[in-house]
C-alpha cells in the first residue's frame, strides 16, 4: 500500500520558499485571525474545543492536552501560568526547534489562545539553552507582536492582557521535565520535584498552578480554535487525532520532518516509502520509533495480541513496518510514540555500541538528585563504555539487564524510564549481540570513528 | 490549663497491624508508631521532604471504592476491604496518612527496592568504614548490613572526588562519601537560616560544596555533622579521635543560655570527646549551637583550679573550710550567687545566705540572642534562682549595691559562688578591702585576690537541675569524674552552711531533694529521680510580670510587655 499524502498542519509553511519568520509574512498568510475569533468566545469554550479534539501532548508523554488543563486549579485564587515547554532535548527530535525558527509566530498565537482559554496573564517559553538562535527569534518575534498590541496589555481591545517572556535555558535535559523545568524557571537547579505534593496544575511556578505545555502542543490548540475541536477529531484515528511530525534521523535515504495524519502511517511506509528506504546494499536492523529513550525494535519480529477496532476486539500480527505510528499503537507494542523522534540503524551498526551511545548522553543528564538514576545511568554508561573499549565479558549482558531493572518505577522522575528503557529493550531485543560482543570484539576492526 | 484539641486520628495499617496517628502524619512515622523501622537517609523529621534517596521505597494500597455508591468493595473471601495495591512502590516519607492506607514495608517489592538503593549507594562510596569516623553511627553501614548483597558487582573506577575539604572552622566534608541526600543543605536553609551548602556539577559527579566566597561557619554547622546519614560531614574537632562505640553517652544540658539545649555528652574513661544535641521537640528539636559543643575543653583547661588554696598557698579542704568559718564568725558577710548554678546548688547558696541572715546578690549575663538556640539570657539558671527563693527580682550585670556596701566598710568577707567578681563591677581596690571566699572551677582576677579558694565541679562533673527559659526544670547528669580531690559543689556549700551555723543539710540528690520540695512550693511534687528527661514544666505565674531579657527563640516566645 502506498504511503499517504503528508498533512502539513503544524509543518504547513515549514521550508517554503519565500515564507520568513517575521509578522508581517505571518499576518499575509492569515496569521492572528484564528486568535482574534477565540478572543471573542469564552474561555470555557475553547476548552471544551480543546477535550473534545482529544489532542494528546506531543512532548512525549501523550497525555490528553484538554484533561491537563482541567486538572488547573482555579479556586486557589492565584495567577495561574502558562509555560512552553521549549526545552527540546529528547535525542533524534528537531520539530520544535523547525518551529520556532521558522514559524515562531504559530507558536505565540497558539500560545495566547492557550493562554485566555485559561485565564493566563503570564506565560514563559522555556527554550533550552543549545538554541540561542531560537530565543533571539522569539524574542524579535514576540517584541514585534507586542508592538502590533497582540501580545501585552488589552490585547486588541478585549480587555484581555497577557505577557509572553521567553526564558533560556543552560544546557540540561532534565529541564525538559516539567517540574524541572519549573525549578530552572524559578533559578534553582533543575531537580524535578516529588510528585505528590508538586503536581504543576496545584503547585507550580512558583507555587501557583501552572500549565506546561510543548510547542507543537500550543501550535495544535490553535488549529483546533480554528476548526473546531469536531473537526480536529477527524483527522488521524480515534483516541490519536491530528497530525504528527516525525522527525527521521539515521540510516535512511531521507532523513528529515514529516508531517502525517496520526495513525494514518504505518512505519514501513514512512521509512521505506517517505524516506526512501535502506541506504544502498544495507538493511534495516533497528528503529527507535520515539525519541531515544523510547524502546527500541528489532525488524523482523512480530506483535501479537488484540486491539480495540471500533468497539470490537480485533487481533493483530504485525511486523516492524506494519505498525501504525499512534500513541497506543506503539504503546501497545511496548515501546511509544514519545516525542517523533524516529532513529533508523542498519545492519553496519552494533547494538552495543549504538547502546554505549545512548548510556553516555542519558549519564551525562541525570541530575543526580535521586539515587537509582543518578548511580545507575553513570553505571550502565561506565559498563557499555568499558565493552566498547575492548574489556566486554560475557557476564556484562546479565549485568547491565540487572542494573537497568532496579532504575524505572523508583525514581522522582521519568527519567528514571528514560535512562534504563533503552539498556533494557536493546538487551532484550539483542541479547545475544550484548553476550557475544566480547568475542567479535576479538576479531573486529577497530571502528572508523571514535566510541564513547 | 487547656487541653490540647484531640487530633483528627486516621486509622491505617502497617504490615497487617493497624493503627491510629494524627492526620498529616507521614508513613514513616505512623510505621515508628509500630516499631517497625522503615529504613531512609534524606528523610528527617525536622526537616522538608526531600525524597531522594528513595531508601524508604514501601508497597501501598489504598481501599478499593465503588464509583458508584463511593463505599469500599469488601473482598468475599475474608469481608475486608478490598486494596488496590499501587503497581509500584512509592516513597514513605512523602506520602501522608490517608483513611484505610495499606502499607507493606517488607513485601519483596520493597525489598527488592531497598536492595537496589543500597547497592547503587555503595558503588561509588569509598567503603573506608575501618578509617572513618561515622562507623557505628552510620546508616548506610547499618542498611547495608540489612540490605546490602556482601559483594560487589561493579568492576569499573569509582568517581574521584574531594576528599577533605574544610567547609568551615569546624566542618570537614568528604564528598566521595556523600550520597547527595541534601540533609546538610535543607538544615542550613531551613534552620541555620544561612543558605551555604549546595551542589555543582551534575548526575554522580554532583559534588557538595560552599557558595564561593562562602564558608558553613555559621553557630550551628556542627548539627550538619549530626544528620548527615554517613560520613561525609566529619566534625574537625573529633575527626580521627575516638571511635563512637567506646564512648558512653551521658545525657546533660547545654549551660550556654537559658535556652537549656538538651545534650549527650560523649566520654570515655574520664575523658569527654564530644556534645551532641539530645531530642526533645519542646525545646531544641534534635540541634544546638556549636558553641555549646566546645564547652567541653574547659574540663581540662589549663587554668582549671585543682586544690583548695589560703591565702595563695595549697591547703587541705578541711583547713580552708576552718578559716571560712572563722571569716563568718567576724560577720559582715555578703554572698554572691550564681545563675549558673544548679537548682541545689542555689537552694544550698539560699540556705547559706540565710544562716548568715543576709541577702544573696546574683550577677545577669546578657549577649545577643540569635532567635534559634542561643538565647539572650547567658545565664542557664537564673528562673532557677526566682524558683528556689535565692533572688526575688531579676539580677543586674554589675554589683553596684555590693560595691556600694564594700566602700562603707558594711561588707567585710564576700563569698562567690563561681562569680568572677570584677567581671561584675568591683575595683582591684574594692577587693583589696574584703576578705574574698571563692568558689569557683577556674583562675581568674577574684580567684588570685581570694583569701580562700574552694574549687568545684564543671557542669560535666556533677548532676543537677536548670530550669530554662521556659521554666522547664530539666536534669543532667555527671558524665565525667571531677578531678582528684575536687569536692562536688553541693558538699562544699553544705559544708559552709554547716560552718555558718546553718545545721546539717544532705548533699546527696535524692536526699537534698526531699529537703528542697518540702521547702520550695513550686518544686513540692518533684524529685531528682521522678524527673523526665525532657524536663518538667512549671508553673510561671508568680514570675509573669517580671522583664526577663530573652527574645523570641526557638519553641519560645517572650510574655507580650506592656
Amino acid at each position: 500500500m502506498p504511503a499517504p499524502q503528508q498533512r502539513r498542519l503544524i509543518f504547513a509553511h515549514i521550508d517554503e520558499p519565500g515564507y520568513s519568520n517575521d509578522l508581517a509574512c505571518y499576518l499575509r498568510h492569515g496569521g492572528y485571525a484564528v486568535m482574534k475569533q477565540a478572543f471573542a468566545r469564552k474561555p470555557e469554550e475553547l476548552i471544551d474545543e480543546v477535550k473534545k479534539s482529544g489532542l494528546r501532548g506531543r512532548g512525549g508523554a501523550g497525555f490528553p492536552c484538554g484533561v491537563k488543563w482541567t486538572l488547573v486549579d482555579r479556586k486557589s485564587g492565584k495567577p495561574i501560568y502558562l509555560i512552553v515547554n521549549a526545552d527540546e532535548s529528547e535525542p533524534g527530535t528537531f520539530k520544535d526547534r523547525c518551529i520556532i525558527h521558522q514559524d515562531p509566530h504559530q507558536l505565540i498565537e497558539g500560545t495566547m489562545i492557550s493562554c485566555f482559554a485559561n485565564n493566563v496573564k503570564q506565560a514563559y517559553i522555556y527554550i533550552r539553552g543549545e538554541m540561542p538562535h531560537g530565543a533571539r527569534i522569539l524574542e524579535k518575534a514576540i517584541a514585534e507582536a507586542r508592538a502590533a498590541n497582540l501580545v501585552g496589555q488589552n490585547i486588541l481591545g478585549s480587555n484581555y492582557s497577557c505577557e509572553i517572556y521567553v526564558h533560556r535555558g543552560a544546557g540540561a535535559y532534565i529541564c525538559g521535565e516539567e517540574t524541572g523545568l519549573i525549578e530552572s524557571l524559578e533559578g534553582k537547579r533543575a531537580h524535578p520535584r516529588i510528585k505528590p505534593p508538586y503536581f504543576p496544575a496545584v503547585l507550580g511556578l512558583y507555587q501557583c498552578p501552572t500549565i506546561v505545555n510543548n510547542v507543537e502542543t500550543l501550535c495544535h490548540v490553535k488549529h483546533i480554535a480554528d476548526m473546531g475541536g469536531e473537526a480536529y477529531t477527524k483527522i488521524g484515528t480515534p483516541n490519536n487525532t491530528g497530525t504528527r511530525i516525525f522527525c527521521v534521523s539515521g540510516h535512511v535515504q531521507r532523513p528529515g520532518h514529516y508531517e502525517f495524519e496520526c495513525g494514518r502511517i504505518t512505519l514501513g511506509q514512512l521509512l521505506n516509502d517517505v524516506c526512501g528506504g535502506p541506504r544502498p546494499g544495507r538493511t534495516f536492523k533497528a528503529v527507535i520509533p520515539g525519541g531515544s529513550s523510547a524502546k527500541i525494535m528489532r525488524f523482523g519480529e512480530r506483535y501479537k495480541g488484540k486491539r480495540k477496532v471500533g468497539a470490537e476486539m480485533v487481533d493483530y500480527d504485525w511486523g516492524v513496518e506494519d505498525v501504525p505510528m499512534d500513541f497506543d499503537s506503539l504503546g501497545m507494542i511496548g515501546t511509544m510514540g514519545g516525542s517523533g523522534g524516529v532513529i533508523v540503524m542498519d545492519d553496519s551498526v552494533n547494538m552495543v555500541e549504538a547502546l554505549a551511545n545512548i548510556n553516555a548522553f542519558y549519564s551525562h543528564e541525570s541530575c543526580g538528585q535521586c539515587t537509582p538514576c543518578r548511580e545507575g545511568s553513570l553505571w550502565m554508561k561506565k559498563i557499555t563504555t568499558r565493552m566498547v573499549h575492548g574489556d566486554a565479558r560475557e557476564q556484562d549482558a546479565a549485568l547491565l539487564k540487572g542494573v537497568a531493572d532496579q532504575i524505572p518505577g523508583r525514581t522522582i522522575c521519568a527519567f528514571g524510564e528514560a535512562c534504563s528503557w533503552p539498556t533494557q529493550s536493546f538487551l532484550a531485543k539483542f541479547g545475544d549481540e550484548f553476550k557475544n560482543y566480547h568475542e567479535m570484539k576479538k576479531t573486529a576492526a577497530p571502528s572508523a570513528a571514535p566510541l564513547i | 490549663m487547656i487541653a490540647p484539641p484531640k487530633p483528627d486520628l486516621v486509622t491505617v495499617n502497617i504490615d497487617g497491624k493497624d493503627i491510629a496517628v494524627p492526620k498529616g502524619t507521614n508513613v514513616i512515622e505512623a510505621a515508628r508508631h509500630l516499631g517497625i523501622e522503615i529504613p531512609h537517609y534524606c528523610y528527617h523529621p525536622k526537616l522538608t521532604v526531600a525524597g531522594n534517596c528513595r531508601m524508604c521505597l514501601i508497597e501501598m494500597g489504598t481501599p478499593a471504592m465503588d464509583p458508584a455508591t463511593k463505599a469500599p468493595i469488601l473482598d468475599p473471601a475474608t469481608g475486608k476491604p478490598k486494596i488496590n495495591w499501587i503497581p509500584r512502590p512509592q516513597i514513605g516519607c512523602a506520602t501522608n496518612v490517608s483513611p484505610g492506607l495499606h502499607v507493606k514495608t517488607d513485601s519483596p517489592m520493597a525489598r527488592e527496592s531497598r536492595e537496589g538503593v543500597t547497592e547503587f549507594l555503595l558503588i561509588n562510596h569509598p567503603l573506608d568504614c575501618p578509617i572513618c569516623d561515622q562507623a557505628g553511627e552510620c546508616k548506610l553501614q547499618e542498611h547495608s548490613t540489612a540490605y546490602g548483597r556482601g559483594y560487589s558487582r561493579f568492576v569499573e573506577q569509582k568517581n574521584v572526588k574531594p576528599k577533605r575539604t574544610q567547609l568551615g572552622p569546624r566542618v570537614t566534608l568528604d564528598d566521595e562519601r556523600c550520597i547527595l541526600c541534601t540533609r546538610c543543605v535543607r538544615f542550613s536553609k531551613e534552620v541555620a537560616k544561612d543558605d551555604v551548602l549546595g551542589f555543582v556539577d551534575r548526575g554522580s559527579y554532583s559534588t557538595l560544596t560552599c557558595y564561593p566566597g562562602r564558608q558553613l561557619e555559621n553557630n550551628y554547622s556542627l548539627n550538619t555533622v549530626d544528620i548527615c546519614p554517613v560520613g561525609a560531614l566529619t566534625s574537625t574537632d573529633f575527626r580521627f579521635k575516638m571511635r563512637v562505640w567506646f564512648l558512653k553517652q551521658t545525657p546533660s544540658i547545654d549551660p550556654e543560655s537559658s535556652v537549656g539545649a538538651n545534650t549527650d555528652v560523649w566520654s570515655r574513661e574520664g575523658v569527654i570527646y564530644r556534645i551532641t544535641p539530645r531530642q526533645n521537640d519542646a525545646v531544641n528539636d534534635t540541634w544546638m549551637a556549636d558553641s555549646g559543643r566546645a564547652l567541653y575543653k574547659q574540663v581540662k583547661a589549663d587554668n582549671r583550679l585543682l586544690a583548695p588554696t589560703l591565702n595563695g598557698a595549697a591547703t587541705a579542704n578541711e583547713m580552708a573550710l576552718k578559716a571560712v568559718a572563722n571569716l563568718f564568725q567576724a560577720g559582715s558577710v555578703a554572698i554572691v550567687g550564681s545563675g549558673r548554678s544548679s537548682v541545689e546548688e542555689q537552694f544550698l547558696t539560699r540556705k547559706l545566705a540565710a544562716a548568715l541572715q543576709v541577702s544573696a546578690h546574683l550577677v545577669s549575663r546578657v549577649g545577643l540572642g540569635d532567635r534559634i538556640l542561643v538565647s539572650a539570657d547567658r545565664n542557664p539558671n537564673v528562673r532557677g534562682a526566682l524558683v528556689t527563693g535565692l533572688i526575688a527580682a531579676l539580677p543586674a550585670s554589675q554589683l553596684t549595691a555590693l560595691a556600694a556596701d564594700v566602700d562603707a566598710g558594711r561588707v567585710k568577707t564576700v563569698v562567690s559562688v563561681g562569680e568572677d567578681l570584677t567581671a561584675a563591677g568591683l575595683t582591684a581596690a574594692q577587693l583589696a578591702k574584703i576578705s574574698i571566699v571563692y568558689l569557683g572551677t577556674h583562675k581568674n582576677a577574684t580567684s588570685a585576690a581570694a583569701q580562700v579558694v574552694i574549687p568545684t565541679l564543671t557542669v560535666f562533673e556533677k548532676s543537677g537541675t536548670f530550669v530554662n527559659q521556659q521554666f522547664r526544670l530539666q536534669k543532667f547528669a555527671r558524665a565525667v569524674p571531677g578531678p582528684a580531690g575536687v569536692n562536688d559543689d553541693l558538699i562544699t556549700l553544705a559544708e559552709l552552711v554547716a560552718a555558718a551555723g546553718g545545721g546539717i543539710i544532705s548533699f546527696e540528690l535524692g536526699a537534698l531533694w526531699t529537703v528542697i520540695a518540702a521547702e520550695v512550693r513550686p518544686l513540692a511534687t518533684v524529685t531528682y529521680a521522678n524527673l523526665p528527661a525532657t524536663g518538667l514544666l512549671l508553673d510561671a505565674t508568680p514570675w509573669a510580670a517580671l522583664p526577663f531579657c530573652e527574645g523570641e527563640t526557638l519553641h519560645f516566645k517572650p510574655a507580650a510587655t506592656a
